[in-house]
């Protein structure tokens, strides 16, 4: 009985460690929070690299980003909204590229869920999208980000290697100097 | 038995895998049917034998017949199982953005479904302005679906790929797992074998 009770315990235990492990794989990033350790694939093209801070090849973690601020956009090239949203987004990254002062401090990359390598490519040359974009073939990533839907933005800020979450929502970003406005007063960003 | 069914859910918590990345541009109108079998058919055709032909009626109200492009186009149909489900609204709006593939291979896409016409009407008004045509093989129901052998026994079809070149054989086949989105670069590749013979 008692060997029993043991073993309906440990699986009672087990059950409540499983549920907790789930919940906290399907719940998206906290605006507050630290951004899950994730680890992504490095570009191939030597100015993303570049753009990133980056060297060499393999993988890499935001926090090793070379920037103050990175907005990480989750997308998929088969997703009607990204597809439309695209033009938004260049338009924002060419909005930081011309700040001087915004420039090597605000970061983006797109991570491309259940995209193969060949399709992230597809929707960079579609769209003439200038900022790197990372495939998340295997869903991988996309079940640490709470399974979002997309388009979903997270705006992370960076400092001294540590990383702090200040914007996860889902959806358009919506008119870009109110966006960029909105990010930079939250990064404290000068 | 209470022992079975905790081991049970845990191995659900585990290792099921929802595996779909779903657009925002569906909000939360789409049907989830879980986890399926992942091929339930036994297909009636081979590579290198002759498409059987049909005609079905588009959402744009043509019919088209896949006679009608031979001697003129490498025909690709892609099945997909049914509108409104998560895997199946982001295959199709994939394809629309590589229209210049399909054109440089020169293939058309014919998209099709069991749905009725007003169901694949709303569902592809989702996916943007659609190059493709898009068929009903609503009534009888399934009946191209079933003479390609890939119509399930739920009366809905796989996700299946063929080629079909401009002299009407088949020269490809992919009956995908039906919860997975078959690889673009795959069906690139073998259209550009066809075009390099």
């Amino acid at each position: 009985m008692k060997i029993k009770l043991t073993g309906l315990a440990g699986i009672i235990i087990m059950l409540c460690v499983t549920i907790a492990i789930c919940a906290a794989e399907n719940s998206p990033p906290k605006e507050g929070n630290a951004f899950p350790e994730i680890e992504l694939l490095k570009p191939a093209n030597p100015m993303e690299i570049k753009y990133l801070g980056l060297s060499g090849d393999g993988l890499f973690k935001i926090s090793q980003i070379k920037a103050e601020v990175v907005i990480i956009e989750i997308f998929s090239m088969y997703c009607p909204y990204c597809q439309g949203e695209a033009p938004n987004v260049n338009s924002l990254f060419t909005l930081i590229e011309n700040n001087p002062v915004l420039k090597n401090k605000i970061k983006i990359i797109g991570i491309g869920i259940n995209n193969s390598l060949f399709e992230t490519d597809i929707f960079k040359k579609k769209y003439k999208v200038e900022f790197p974009l990372i495939p998340d073939g295997d869903f991988k990533l996309h079940k640490i980000m709470g399974e979002v839907r997309t388009p979903y933005f997270i705006v992370v800020k960076l400092k001294g290697g540590k990383t702090e979450v200040i914007y996860s929502r889902l959806g358009a970003l919506g008119d870009n100097n109110i966006f960029l406005g909105k990010i930079t007063k939250l990064s404290g960003l000068k | 038995m209470r022992k079975k069914s905790l081991l049970a859910i845990l191995l659900l918590c585990f290792f099921v895998n929802s595996a779909y990345a779903l657009s925002e541009a569906y909000k939360n109108n789409i049907y989830n049917p879980g986890e399926l079998k992942p091929v339930d058919s036994v297909l009636k055709v081979k590579v290198g034998e002759k498409a059987p032909d049909f005609i079905l009626k588009s959402v744009e109200g043509k019919m088209i017949s896949l006679k009608d492009y031979y001697g003129k186009k490498n025909v690709v149909i892609s099945f997909v199982p049914a509108a409104w489900t998560p895997v199946c609204s982001d295959q199709w709006p994939g394809y629309n953005i590589v229209k210049d593939i399909f054109d440089s291979n020169d293939a058309v896409l014919l998209g099709i479904t069991v749905d009725n016409i007003p169901t694949l009407y709303s569902w592809t008004n989702q996916m943007g302005k659609l190059w493709f045509d898009v068929l009903s093989d609503f009534w009888p129901h399934g009946a191209v679906a079933e003479k390609f052998g890939v119509l399930r026994s739920d009366g809905v079809s796989e996700r299946a790929l063929f080629i079909i070149d401009k002299k009407g054989i088949i020269r490809y086949i992919d009956v995908h797992d039906i919860n997975q989105r078959p690889l673009l670069e795959i069906l690139v590749r073998e259209l550009e074998k066809i075009k390099s013979k």
